[in-house]
């Protein structure tokens, strides 16, 4: 993932389940501009929730950077960033079903399925998720 | 609080949902609909989705366990209006709803629960005469 971003980069707060509402809405206003498919736009704006939920739940709070990719290709790059406690078991949290937080477990293993990129680091107090959605 | 307003029609409850629910608001549509279930004695329950642009696995999760516990309640639960392009991603994302019917709209989907009402109806008069037999 060596692609350039655009100089309108918009970061995102996420400490409250209204800031998860507003990630969703701005990636389907970016998405919208960018020029995505209806299917695509909505698996891109369904997998920033997720991935925004993720960071208010297991993160307790952090935020999104949201990015316009202009090369190789047209394409939105999201960056969820916390302070939280971190991933432990990075393997484990990317199976399908396991989860810490009472959910279905489908956070981290279905968004990445929702995007054509995804890259996940995590140590405590450092927990950084990138994913891209390329336009087809 | 903000609250999804619960529409009765017959034995049925309506619950229209729209873009910006929020975790919260899909937990207390969740416990609204349980009570009013059980106050109303409602046998169906419809939920039209069509103004949602997204469900993704949180809200896709209160959505099937509206649909069990309504079950658990003697009520069936459609829900009606998913988009295609929120059908293709909750697919993909993972969720399966095996307890939760689904109807293409609002019609279909009154249709439906009005046939389930009917079906159970007679059932249980039915029963009193095998009853009094015994």
């Amino acid at each position: 993932m060596t692609s350039q971003t655009t100089p309108r980069g918009e970061v995102l707060p996420v400490h409250s389940e209204d800031d998860v509402v507003r990630v969703r809405q701005a990636v389907r206003q970016c998405a919208l501009a960018v020029g995505f498919s209806l299917v695509d736009q909505t698996k891109l704006v369904t997998a920033a929730s997720e991935l925004a939920r993720n960071v208010l739940v297991h993160g307790h709070g952090g935020q999104v950077r949201l990015d316009v990719l202009a090369s190789p290709r047209i394409g939105i790059q999201l960056v969820f960033e916390d302070q939280g406690p971190g991933i432990p078991d990075l393997e484990r949290a990317l199976q399908e079903g396991f989860s810490t937080g009472g959910g279905l477990g489908l956070g981290l293993s279905g968004s990445r399925r929702l995007m054509n990129e995804f890259r996940i680091q995590s140590q405590p107090g450092d927990t950084r998720v990138t994913v891209i959605k390329w336009k087809a | 609080m903000d609250r999804i307003p619960i529409l009765k029609l017959g034995d049925c409850l309506i619950v229209s949902l729209h873009v910006d629910l929020h975790d919260r608001l899909a937990l207390t549509l969740q416990d609204d609909l349980a009570s009013r279930v059980v106050s109303t004695g409602a046998k169906g329950v419809l939920i039209d989705i069509s103004g949602l642009d997204m469900v993704d696995s949180f809200i896709g999760r209160i959505l099937g366990n509206i649909a069990t516990l309504c079950q658990v309640l003697d009520a069936e639960t459609v829900i009606v209006g998913l988009r295609p392009a929120v059908a293709i991603t909750l697919v993909e994302l993972g969720v399966t709803w095996t307890h939760v019917r689904t109807a293409l709209n609002i019609e279909r989907g009154l249709a439906l629960l009005q046939h389930h009402v009917s079906l159970t109806a007679p059932e249980e008069t039915r029963d009193e005469p095998d009853d009094a037999q015994r």
